[in-house]
């Protein structure tokens, strides 16, 4: 059995919605309805829904970038809602996230060096030779040359920005990483790039993922563990092979039988 | 089946770099009732070969060569005007994006009216009658017509764009993308309604995607494109059970399956380059 690295209970968040014609009204809407999970140290734990299940939600809520309206997240044996201040910013740097979109994700008017080092330097980390030293080290890491920390976002493809936003991420040397949706905007040659990637750098760093994204067939690749959701709710979780093969919930087969390339929607012709 | 469209070194550049093309010599052709799917990442110029057939290419780029000869009629030599009467009355479109290729202070029955209205004349009473027609074929209760676009779903807003699409019977569907922006439930409905409607109606269709699943599941032929190039044209079994060439195996090995875990093998294009030289 693996140590539990982060553990979620009861999580709850509401949101006020206007509705009516002039938008008057106002109705509740649960996107986080008593959500508990558990991400084992070292290992991925992928969080699989459609559009609105309320995901990014979890995502957000989970590194107390939204405030909850119920429940507990446990980081390290701490409650991450009792830390304040320093002490919050402090257990941040273990907790980082990488975005879906890496062309809205990067600011188009700092270069690369400085994207990936404000990290190190907001938490103080080593002086400014040594930062400037570690910065350069992730970048070769993920794929990227010496020349690239004076560039600017726009010179890189979507590929080359996500192993930016990657950098950035894992330069302060997290024990938890957030991925929301890391693969969807890129191309499939691209993707494959990228997945590989992150599990080598999860191997080599001990990183635990939560792994967040709408595409089973990715998921399948993945996952060790494996949360569905659908309207706030988590409907089945389990382990990816066991929950591939053999799911308990309608929803989840559902899901399953709708990836596309395991039925022909054509009819036979002629 | 007979031949619907025949496409003949068709080639894409700027008008600015005529040297630099973006679609390369593309052949192939189309039966009536069959799916042709192309195939590629971003930047193969599948996008630009379907938009060359509708005649619209952005002002800025050009074909430089090539013909398009659809149901015997070169639409190379076509007017602006005289392509107006092909594109929604012969050709019927879907595209990517169901929430802005809708106008948003229009009702749904109206904007699939004015296809109508604009190619065949249709108003009134005979018209209202064929738009909630319309609506039950592609799945939506007749009287959501008088809703407007943001009163309804992606996947209810793709359906109104394929409701429109197929107005006029078109003898052709060219859907770019249709079903990359939806959810994976709402896209396997798409996909069972659009080859549903193609069976009935009798229609050829060119499909544009970049998901080899969907592929799969649509596809009785297969073109994939490569910097502009088709590199590989077959039937889907051969393409996808036995690809011939080194980049559809190299694309079709980037593809996580959901049936068990492979190993991915990202692109070597330095490979790539050396064995397509």
């Amino acid at each position: 059995m693996s140590d539990i690295i982060l553990s979620a209970t009861g999580l709850t968040k509401t949101y006020q919605q206007r509705s009516g014609r002039f938008g008057f009204g106002s109705t509740v809407v649960k996107a986080l309805d008593n959500v508990s999970l558990q991400l084992k140290q070292g290992t991925t734990l992928a969080v699989v829904g459609e559009s609105g299940s309320g995901k990014s939600t979890l995502a957000r809520c989970l590194l107390q970038l939204l405030p909850l309206d119920a429940g507990q997240v446990i980081f390290e044996h701490v409650d991450l809602a009792t830390l304040r201040g320093d002490a919050l910013r402090a257990a941040r740097r273990h907790l980082q996230m990488v975005f879906q979109d890496p062309f809205a994700s990067l600011n188009p008017r700092m270069r690369v060096g400085e994207i990936v080092g404000e990290g190190l330097l907001i938490h103080g980390m080593g002086s400014a030779a040594e930062r400037r030293e570690r910065v350069l080290r992730m970048l070769q890491r993920v794929g990227l040359t010496a020349a690239d920390m004076l560039k600017f976002p726009h010179e890189f493809s979507g590929g080359q920005r996500q192993r930016i936003g990657i950098a950035r991420a894992l330069v302060l040397e997290p024990r938890v990483v957030v991925c929301d949706e890391p693969v969807s905007a890129l191309d499939v040659s691209i993707q494959a790039q990228i997945l590989l990637l992150l599990k080598e750098l999860q191997q080599e760093m001990g990183l635990s993922y939560l792994f967040i994204s709408h595409d089973l067939r990715v998921v399948r690749h993945v996952a060790d563990e494996v949360v569905v959701m659908h309207h706030g709710r988590i409907v089945e979780q389990g382990g990816v092979e066991q929950l591939y093969s053999d799911p308990q919930q309608e929803y989840t087969r559902n899901l399953l039988n709708s990836i596309p390339g395991r039925h022909r929607a054509a009819e036979a012709t002629n | 089946m007979t031949e619907l469209l025949r496409i003949e070194g068709l080639t894409v550049a700027p008008v600015a770099q005529p040297e630099r093309r973006l679609v390369n010599n593309v052949s192939f052709s189309l039966k009536t009732g069959r799916t042709i799917c192309i195939v590629g990442e971003s930047g193969s110029g599948k996008s630009l070969t379907a938009l060359s057939v509708m005649g619209l290419l952005s002002p800025a780029l050009k074909r430089t060569s090539g013909s398009i000869v659809f149901q015997g009629q070169d639409l190379a030599g076509f007017s602006n005007l005289a392509m107006q009467d092909i594109r929604g009355k012969r050709i019927g479109m879907i595209f990517q994006e169901p929430m802005t290729s809708l106008n948003p202070v229009l009702n749904v029955g109206f904007q699939i009216g004015e296809t109508l209205t604009c190619h065949l004349g249709l108003t009134g009473k005979a018209l209202k009658v064929k738009v909630g027609e319309l609506l039950e074929q592609v799945g939506i209760p007749a009287d959501r017509a008088n809703s407007y676009p943001d009163e309804m779903s992606g996947g209810q807003r793709q359906r109104v764009m394929i409701a429109m699409s197929i107005a006029c019977e078109p003898a052709m569907l060219i859907a770019d993308e249709p079903t990359t922006a939806l959810d994976v439930t709402v896209q396997a409905q798409i996909l069972r309604l659009l080859a549903d409607l193609k069976h009935r109606m009798n229609m050829g269709m060119l499909f544009i995607t970049h998901d080899f699943g969907v592929v799969a599941d649509i596809a009785d032929d297969v073109v994939v494109m490569f910097r502009g190039e088709v590199v590989e044209m077959g039937s889907v079994e051969q393409v996808l059970g036995k690809p011939r060439h080194p980049y559809t195996r190299a694309l079709l090995d980037c593809v996580p399956d959901a049936e068990g875990r492979k190993p991915l093998k990202p692109i070597d294009y330095a490979w790539l380059n050396e064995v397509s030289a």
